[in-house]
């Protein structure tokens, strides 16, 4: 088992999805939310994925096909 | 040389998480293990009240580590490098080009990679060695990798710099000069960007700009100590930040602050403004918006060196300026590539397309009235245009070609106006 600290993206037409209902119910991760901020525009979430390493993976991967942003934790580090 | 501060258990605190407040030991962390949110050096401004005063601070060496009582550190151990205390100068043929009596340069070209990231990495170096790491690292494409792999073979670290495989020889000849290695990742700029974010939670080194970051920043500072004191302790009007991840201008915020609150200065009235490329300016646009949370973007500009899509302090830039009562704003490539020129042409100065984005933001708040004609105006030159002279290629005027005969060259003289 691993955890990894990932900051996801919303664009407005998934503002009102629950997607981090359906992240859990699709594969075999533990969501847990630290941080979060979504209004009728856009939002974000600062998450805990914990599971296998390639169930997150598939997982994350998932999100970005939805349409979700996903980013490392610190944000972007190549300056 | 003096190379003692106070010692670093009797200046800070710890690491603070900026969100909640939690404390953390001064370790090589970043983020807040409860709500992810950011770390901070925690100081305790109590105890240094008193203990750094401008005689203290004038005392030290003529570089960034006469400030070091406001910096992270423990002993000065590279007090040589020369990072630091570069030239403020009036600009006086620029200052009447944008109508303003008193306008200054801070040249942060002079730095010995040429650009403002020796401050930061002077700091994150220093650290990484406090903290017995063997190995410094970061992802960049540009000024960060240049004073990563310097300082590394100046301290005789190992250094590993992650870039994308795309990237152009003439960008990497920076870097591979100072022997780093160098990752060249098959994949864009947001695959290396996740590839980094992985292997520092993985490695036991020193990535300056992650596990270093709560560090690495405060080196920022020393560019707003050094404004205020080479104005003989007087603060300016008006300070114009160029921002990128918006850390720079945080932390010159929180300079002028701790000057004001050690006693160094009186109130500060000094408003930031942040400057931004309009094809790259999500910290712009949250300020404009009135937002709370900064929305990424893709960049689209010939201003790689701000080319931050996603900023880790945007949300912070945007609350200094707040603070300050300052204002952001984004200017167009074409407004760089002028700002460029007009620096260039006025002050003899070529900076990099960072400065041209400032300069074109003084001219655009002058034109606004936010800057008075007699306002003290200070203007952040972050990094040399000699590393960038591509995005110059067809936009200056052509040489004056000429047969090696006296009376060809008269002849073609005659025909040009030489302003």
């Amino acid at each position: 088992m691993t955890k990894k600290r990932v900051q996801l993206v919303f664009p407005k037409h998934l503002v009102d999805k629950p997607i981090v209902w359906q992240l859990g119910q699709k594969f075999k991760v533990v969501t847990n939310i630290r941080r979060a901020n979504i209004d009728a525009e856009c939002g974000w979430i600062d998450l805990e994925v914990e599971g296998e390493a390639d169930e997150i993976e598939k997982g994350l991967q998932w999100l970005a096909e939805t349409g979700v942003e996903v980013n490392p934790i610190e944000k972007q580090v190549v300056e | 040389m003096e190379r003692h501060g106070i010692p670093p258990t009797e200046k800070m605190r710890g690491l603070k998480c900026r969100e909640c407040g939690t404390m953390y030991p001064l370790e090589p962390m970043n983020v807040c293990s409860l709500c992810f949110g950011p770390l901070e050096v925690d100081y305790d401004y109590e105890a240094l009240r008193g203990r750094v005063t401008r005689q203290s601070i004038a005392a030290g060496p003529k570089n960034l580590w006469r400030y070091r009582d406001l910096l992270p550190i423990g002993e000065v151990t590279d007090p040589d490098f020369g990072v630091g205390f570069t030239p403020l100068f009036k600009a006086h043929r620029l200052g009447e080009r944008l109508g303003l009596s008193n306008l200054y340069i801070k040249n942060d070209t002079a730095n010995p990679t040429w650009s403002f990231k020796d401050r930061v990495v002077s700091v994150a170096v220093a650290k990484a060695i406090e903290f017995g790491f063997d190995t410094v690292a970061c992802a960049s494409t540009g000024n960060l990798g240049n004073a990563v792999a310097a300082q590394a073979a100046r301290r005789g670290l190992k250094c590993f710099i992650f870039m994308p495989a795309d990237l152009e020889l003439p960008k990497i000849v920076g870097t591979l000069i100072f022997r780093p290695t160098l990752v060249a990742v098959k994949g864009n700029y947001d695959a290396v960007n996740r590839l980094c974010a992985e292997v520092s939670a993985t490695m036991n080194w020193g990535f300056v700009n992650i596990n270093l970051r709560s560090y690495y920043s405060e080196g920022s500072k020393t560019l707003g100590f050094e404004v205020v004191e080479q104005l003989g302790w007087r603060v300016p009007d008006h300070i114009i930040v160029p921002m990128a991840s918006g850390s720079l201008l945080t932390k010159v915020w929180k300079s002028l602050k701790e000057m004001e609150r050690l006693g160094l200065i009186g109130e500060v009235p000094t408003k930031v403004h942040g400057a931004q490329a309009a094809g790259c300016s999500p910290i712009v646009t949250a300020f404009k918006e009135k937002a709370e949370f900064v929305r990424p973007v893709k960049p689209n500009t010939i201003v790689k060196s701000l080319a931050i899509g996603n900023p880790a302090d945007g949300i912070y830039a945007v609350r200094a300026i707040r603070e300050s009562g300052g204002l952001a704003e984004a200017v167009t490539d074409e407004e760089v590539v002028d700002g460029i020129k007009t620096l260039a042409e006025t002050e003899g100065l070529f900076t990099e397309t960072a400065g041209g984005v400032t300069i074109a933001t003084v001219k655009k708040l002058v034109r606004q009235k936010v800057i008075g004609p007699d306002d003290i105006v200070v203007a952040l030159i972050t990094g040399c245009g000699f590393k960038t002279q591509e995005v110059l290629t067809d936009r200056l005027e052509e040489p004056m070609i000429v047969e090696p005969r006296l009376t060809a060259f008269q002849e073609q003289l005659a025909l040009r106006v030489i302003s």
